[in-house]
């Protein structure tokens, strides 16, 4: 039987961590990501997992004692937010291409400029070119289940990629809500044991890790890691009809609100997509006018196929953005799912919006706009802001 | 284990980097890591780091790997946090029951991925307690990337980035103390070393850090003949002008005690070091003679100052 309980976000990960146990877990603190290793640290005070904590001095160090301790042969994993990730990114990039089933769980924070600690996606979309899998949440329960398919995801031999569980900052991480949670057992079961085929301390078997590939070997190594980066695609669906029997409950690359029908649907990655879910049943409602929404879950590999053949026919997409990229024109998530559009000749129109950066608030009245505005655009044919800030202050 | 020296015995001990690698004919880095992995008892097995630098470009170029023993390279400036997690990563697999061997963690870096882009790492590791050594093979200078100016660069360096001018004298500061700095955190060991006579040093010190339990730092003075500007052959006449113009001391610090290995009975001029290197060049022009002496000033400032720790 499932566990009832009230669980923040960051809990839930630590809860998971628990189940897991996994071997080593290098951590440096971060606003909101601390909570987690704090839980974990407890845990093993108090000698519930046996995981080996190392202080580390930073996030950079974090990484790289984490890709380390994963070459070695050990199940690892850190934590962190923001700025963290930011100066990790470098060793994004290592681990990637040392093909380490590294996992990290990513509280989603603004990144500084100015400083601000609240969510956006800027850290894990600034890293979204790394080669890491990348799975978001949009609740407590969403990210804990996440969290458990992590590991088995990024062992798998077709894959062997780090995964990057992400959650919103604060709205989950610090939220508390009800969750249910798996029985250790059936998470042992699920995770199972780490045996790597190939380990820094495997006597038989000396290994280097890490070498200088000159023009003549590196694009092979590229071409390895979108290889497994598309081999994940399977993985994670085997995964998640794997957990749905486990659990009853159901995930894929993106979640389908009221899409049957839907003729005016807005895209968009996280936590906003339970306010959205509401304007969706709010005018649903009161109007019957047919509004939907597509969650991403997994950004990375982007499921181009799936989301261009559930989108291409609907009259009008707007797809929310958490992020900047500064192209001065669309952001990350608008420029990858109207390049998926274009790729099936799609009539729909479709704008891309910002909004939440550095934690602005989006409410159900904000996306009430924004279906009003789908709907006046799939009338006139006439894209008047093309990219617009949701939100913003009036002065 | 001073009295259990045997050079023979040593240098016949299984070889544990590979010929083949493409380090430069006379290269101090590569003596240093051929020297220290023979510390190593023979049967114990060993997880190499390296920071990224010219041993690591040119000893595991894909796919070839110099290194007998297993490897890992994983950026320039977290060799220490690399070699953290790999030596956490053996003491639970250990205690689970997954491994048997015995494993050592010996990693490599240069002056500038240990000085100065590595430093946090490095202290982060160290203060932190893993049972590893790191060495740093230094050669006083960013030698990968073109003899750049390192803050282990000697004073009055010629360098790509610190040249010798009609308005410039080389490197303005002194060298940074990384030693005393490793050995003020407390960790069990750490020394200072090059290359002498039959190595004994060396050696010693290198099986010595590798064989205390808990973190060891040891500094070997690598000469580069190609950023030093001496011949190649000169290597050991080098060093041994080093230690004999007390330029590079010879001491180790066990546990918090500081101990000299090394007093030459005629303490020579450090002009003596200087003069066979293209670097220092500049300082035996006509007019520098004021640079000759504030270089021997600095040399005597801290051998005094050595010596009061090592007494104390």
């Amino acid at each position: 039987m499932a566990i009832r309980e009230r669980l923040s976000g960051n809990e839930a990960v630590a809860y998971a961590i628990r189940q897991i146990n996994p071997d080593v877990m290098p951590a440096f603190p971060i606003t909101p990501s601390t909570e987690i290793p704090q839980y974990v640290a407890n845990y093993i005070a108090n000698g519930e997992i046996d995981t080996e904590f190392i202080h580390v001095e930073s996030e950079h160090s974090a990484m790289s004692a984490t890709l380390g301790a994963s070459a070695a042969g050990a199940r690892a994993l850190t934590v962190t937010s923001s700025c963290g990730m930011a100066l990790m990114w470098e060793e994004l990039y290592v681990a990637a291409s040392d093909r380490l089933p590294i996992v990290l769980a990513l509280v989603n924070r603004a990144l500084t400029g100015p400083i601000n600690i609240n969510a956006d996606h800027s850290d894990s979309m600034g890293a979204r070119d790394s080669g890491w899998i990348q799975i978001y949440a949009e609740s407590n329960q969403e990210v804990y289940d996440n969290f458990l398919q992590a590991f088995p995801i990024a062992e798998d031999p077709r894959v062997h990629l780090p995964v990057m569980i992400c959650q919103d900052g604060f709205i989950t991480s610090h939220g508390v809500e009800n969750i249910l949670l798996v029985e250790d057992e059936k998470v042992r079961e699920l995770v199972g044991e780490y045996h790597p085929e190939h380990f820094l301390l495997n006597s038989k078997e000396p290994m280097a890790v890490g070498p200088y590939a000159v023009s003549n070997y590196y694009m092979e190594t590229k071409r390895g890691q979108r290889e497994a980066m598309s081999n994940a695609r399977e993985v994670i669906l085997e995964l998640a009809s794997k957990f749905e029997e486990m659990t009853g409950r159901r995930y894929g690359f993106f979640e389908e609100y009221a899409m049957d029908d839907a003729e005016y649907v807005i895209v968009l990655i996280g936590s906003a997509a339970g306010t959205c879910k509401a304007a969706v049943d709010k005018i649903r409602q009161a109007t019957g006018k047919k509004v939907g929404l597509c969650k991403i879950r997994v950004f990375r590999p982007f499921p181009e196929k799936e989301l261009a053949l559930t989108l291409k026919d609907r009259k009008a997409i707007a797809i929310l953005d958490r992020s900047e990229m500064f192209s001065a024109t669309c952001g990350p998530l608008g420029a990858e799912v109207q390049a998926a559009l274009f790729g099936v000749k799609s009539q729909a129109e479709a704008v891309n919006y910002f909004y939440g950066l550095g934690g602005r608030d989006i409410t159900v009245e904000d996306f009430e706009k924004v279906y009003g505005r789908l709907e006046e655009i799939a009338r006139t044919h006439e894209i008047p802001d093309m990219y617009e800030y949701i939100g913003l202050r009036a002065k | 284990m001073e009295n259990t020296y045997n050079f023979k015995e040593v240098m016949s001990r299984e070889e544990r980097l590979a010929p083949g690698h493409r380090m430069c004919a006379g290269c101090g880095g590569t003596v240093t890591v051929r020297a220290v992995l023979r510390a190593l008892r023979p049967g114990d097995r060993a997880v190499v780091g390296n920071a990224t630098g010219c041993l690591e470009v040119s000893s595991f170029m894909y796919p070839f790997t110099a290194y007998e023993d297993s490897y890992i390279h994983n950026a320039f400036e977290n060799a220490g946090a690399t070699l953290s997690g790999v030596e956490t990563a053996y003491r639970v697999l250990k205690k689970k029951g997954r491994i048997d061997d015995t494993f050592k963690f010996i990693t490599f870096g240069g002056d500038g991925g240990t000085y100065d882009i590595g430093f946090q790492s490095l202290s982060g590791a160290m203060e932190r307690g893993h049972d590893m050594v790191y060495v740093c093979y230094d050669n006083g200078a960013y030698m990968n990337t073109g003899t750049q100016r390192s803050s282990a660069t000697p004073q009055y360096a010629d360098t790509t980035t610190t040249p010798s001018g009609r308005v410039s004298d080389g490197k303005v500061q002194v060298r940074k103390d990384l030693t005393a700095i490793m050995a003020e955190h407390h960790i069990p060991y750490a020394a200072q070393t090059t290359f002498t006579d039959n190595f004994k040093d060396l050696h010693t010190k290198a099986e010595r850090a590798i064989y205390t339990p808990g973190a060891a730092f040891l500094n070997v003075m690598s000469p580069c003949p190609r950023g030093w500007g001496y011949d190649s052959s000169e290597l050991m006449t080098i060093c041994r002008l080093a230690v004999d113009t007390c330029y590079w001391p010879l001491y180790e610090v066990i546990e918090g005690k500081w101990m000299l290995n090394y007093v030459p009975r005629k303490k020579l001029p450090i002009k003596e070091f200087l003069r066979p290197q293209k670097r220092f060049k500049h300082l035996f022009q006509p007019g520098r003679e004021e640079l000759l002496a504030r270089f021997q000033a600095e040399v005597d400032r801290q051998w005094e100052a050595l010596l009061r720790r090592c007494e104390s």
